[in-house]
């Protein structure tokens, strides 16, 4: 059971999903979040590359960029990857929706090799054998006051294993620490049952 | 003759570069060759071999007959050679070097008597003194006292003099062949089952791996070659992320290329060699027979490799520069170690980079509004700009507009973009791209 004080902990050995303008913000806080290899598998075609000099602390050093050049290729590599036991997360950018049997492959390659996967998908492209689903915004800063803050909006819409919840947090880009940004505002909804 | 009179002389001359690393892998094949006259050949100076023919002559029918054959041979394959028998190297080498010959046995001083004293290896300062006492031949040396000799000039005129009159011995240091890491396996039957090619793979791979081991090296590339019963040919080949000589994990990169090899009426001769070798050290084996994570993680590297190629399995790099495009290298991983990132200073760098894209309708410096990808954005705050030159001794045609502004600059929207403009641009207004986007 995931604990309150730290809600953004993937479950492991589990294939995530994240999506929205703010997901390779989200890849990348969770790369710092894990140990081990990192591989980031990226269709040859995508013209967006991570920059090294932008990237969190420790992740640099310990990335590998894969670039496949067909969907095939790329469904294969992410399976490769998750069934590799050293690796410590497998970042992937699918450009087409995954079928159930595809993604239903990743997790149980996620399962043999202990490893934990989080598909960067487009938005309505996911698969129903994801663990979780993130939903990621970068959110702006809007009073004076909060101008140093680089806030995003993460919410879950699938959770096989809890509640959806939604979350602003402050998270600059260069660590694993991040700060939760309260909300004030007045209840309507009736609180959440124990779990 | 220096080449500009040679010119001068011969309009014509046709000239080309000496490439001495081919030169000296023909001198190579050559010296091979040359094993069928003797069993200890070894290389002489950069143009010269030298073989040990003791006991071999009689085989040619005498030495004369030998030197004609070793000479018709060599004319025949389009080279045109010097060649001498002489009862010690030293006497060898300097009759061969002026004219070629065959000295009898027990008559080195007369034979090499007549040869220059340059002949007889000697560095050129001891070769133009005794030319000003006028010693300029072999036989003027031969009865002078060696004691005096020696003092004048040094130890080493009378040792190389013994050693062409064969006082002093000196053996033909044939070096030992380069170790070839190539094994083959003829079956007596056809095989056509993928697992009896695994079954024989493995069995060769034992004994290559074995030679590697023994000489410290590691492949990087392994080539299977199949040869079908209908003189067809097969062949697999499987790059390696470091250098390796374990054959089970060797093996299991060779899965996916055996499956696919047709094998017609069946297989009956496999091949295996190492093209591409590299030192490896020999390792601390540990007790419980765990794989290292480094060893699991080139393993993974190098079966995504082999499928999708060497060169999209990638790492990156820091480099040394302010230029966002070239601030890091993308290098092959299996080609390259990881580094270290230097501490980060200066601005903030966004966390994804691409090609510089265009906006349209920019208001103001830095733009209040514009369109990006076919989106309305509305700036929120801008911090900037930072001025980034280009390296004028690099020609980067994306840089020709000169000098950027880059900003930082947060929309309402919520992305975080990174856009800069080119203010040296000589027409119109100046343009506004986007390049990256921070976290």
């Amino acid at each position: 059971m995931r604990s309150e004080a730290d809600p953004f902990t993937l479950r492991p050995a589990r294939v995530h999903e994240a999506e929205g303008r703010g997901r390779r913000a989200f890849a990348l806080f969770q790369a710092a979040r894990h140990a081990g290899p990192l591989i980031w598998i990226l269709p040859a075609h995508i013209p967006e590359v991570p920059m090294l000099r932008g990237l969190p602390q420790g992740v640099g050093e310990r990335l590998h960029l894969l670039r496949p050049s067909g969907e095939a290729d790329l469904l294969w590599c992410i399976e490769e990857a998750l069934q590799a036991v050293p690796v410590g997360l497998v970042i992937a950018e699918p450009e087409k929706p995954l079928s159930f049997f595809a993604g239903r492959r990743q997790q149980l390659a996620a399962e043999t090799g202990r490893t934990t996967g989080l598909m960067l998908i487009q938005t309505g492209a996911g698969s129903n054998s994801a663990e979780t689903r993130w939903q990621c915004q970068p959110l702006a800063a809007p009073t004076k006051a909060s101008a140093d803050s680089t806030l995003h909006r993460w919410n879950t819409n699938k959770n096989k294993s809890g509640t959806i919840r939604d979350w602003t947090v402050n998270w600059d880009g260069t660590s694993p620490a991040f700060h939760m940004v309260s909300k004030a505002r007045e209840r309507y909804e009736p609180a959440q049952p124990s779990r | 003759m220096a080449l500009a009179d040679a010119r001068a002389i011969c309009q014509d001359l046709a000239t080309r570069p000496a490439d001495l690393a081919r030169e000296a892998a023909a001198l190579v094949a050559l010296c091979r060759w040359a094993g069928r006259y003797a069993p200890m050949v070894a290389r002489d100076g950069a143009d010269g071999l030298m073989a040990d023919i003791s006991g071999v002559p009689h085989l040619f029918g005498g030495e004369a007959a030998l030197r004609e054959d070793l000479q018709s041979r060599l004319e025949r394959a389009g080279l045109a050679v010097s060649s001498a028998i002489a009862g010690t190297r030293g006497a060898a080498h300097a009759l061969a070097r002026h004219g070629g010959g065959i000295v009898p046995d027990g008559r080195l001083a007369e034979g090499i008597g007549h040869l220059p004293i340059s002949a007889l290896r000697l560095d050129h300062d001891t070769v133009s003194g005794l030319a000003r006492m006028g010693l300029s031949r072999i036989a003027d040396l031969i009865p002078l006292p060696r004691a005096p000799l020696a003092r004048r000039f040094s130890q080493s005129l009378v040792m190389r003099l013994d050693q062409a009159l064969g006082q002093y011995a000196e053996p033909v240091a044939a070096a030992a062949n380069a170790p070839h890491f190539g094994v083959r396996m003829t079956l007596p039957e056809p095989i056509g089952l993928q697992s009896d090619v695994m079954a024989a793979l493995e069995r060769l791979l034992a004994r290559l791996c074995d030679k590697l081991a023994q000489h410290q090296m590691g492949a990087r590339r392994v080539r299977l070659e199949l040869h079908r019963v209908d003189q067809g040919a097969a062949q697999v080949e499987i790059g390696l992320a470091r250098p390796m000589n374990d054959a089970a994990r060797i093996a299991a990169l060779f899965v996916k290329g055996v499956d696919k090899i047709e094998a017609g009426f069946g297989i009956d001769a496999l091949r295996l060699t190492a093209p591409v070798i590299e030192p490896l050290a020999p390792e601390q084996i540990s007790a419980h027979h765990r794989v290292q994570p480094e060893h699991a993680l080139a393993d993974l590297l190098s079966s995504l490799g082999n499928r999708i190629g060497f060169d999209r399995v990638l790492r990156l790099l820091p480099a040394e520069s302010l230029i966002p495009e070239r601030s890091h290298r993308i290098a092959p991983a299996a080609y390259s170690a990881a580094e270290p990132m230097p501490a980060q200073t200066g601005p903030q760098r966004p966390i994804t980079l691409f090609p510089p894209e265009a906006v349209t309708g920019p208001s103001g410096n830095p733009p209040a509004r514009f369109r990006w990808r076919r989106m309305h954005f509305t700036t929120l705050r801008a911090t900037g700009p930072e001025r980034i030159t280009p390296e004028w001794w690099f020609d980067d045609p994306a840089w020709r507009d000169g000098l950027r502004d880059y900003w930082r600059v947060e929309t309402e929207q919520g992305p975080r973009l990174w856009l800069f403009s080119t203010p040296q641009t000589v027409q119109g207004s100046p343009k506004w791209y986007v390049q990256g986007e921070f976290a």
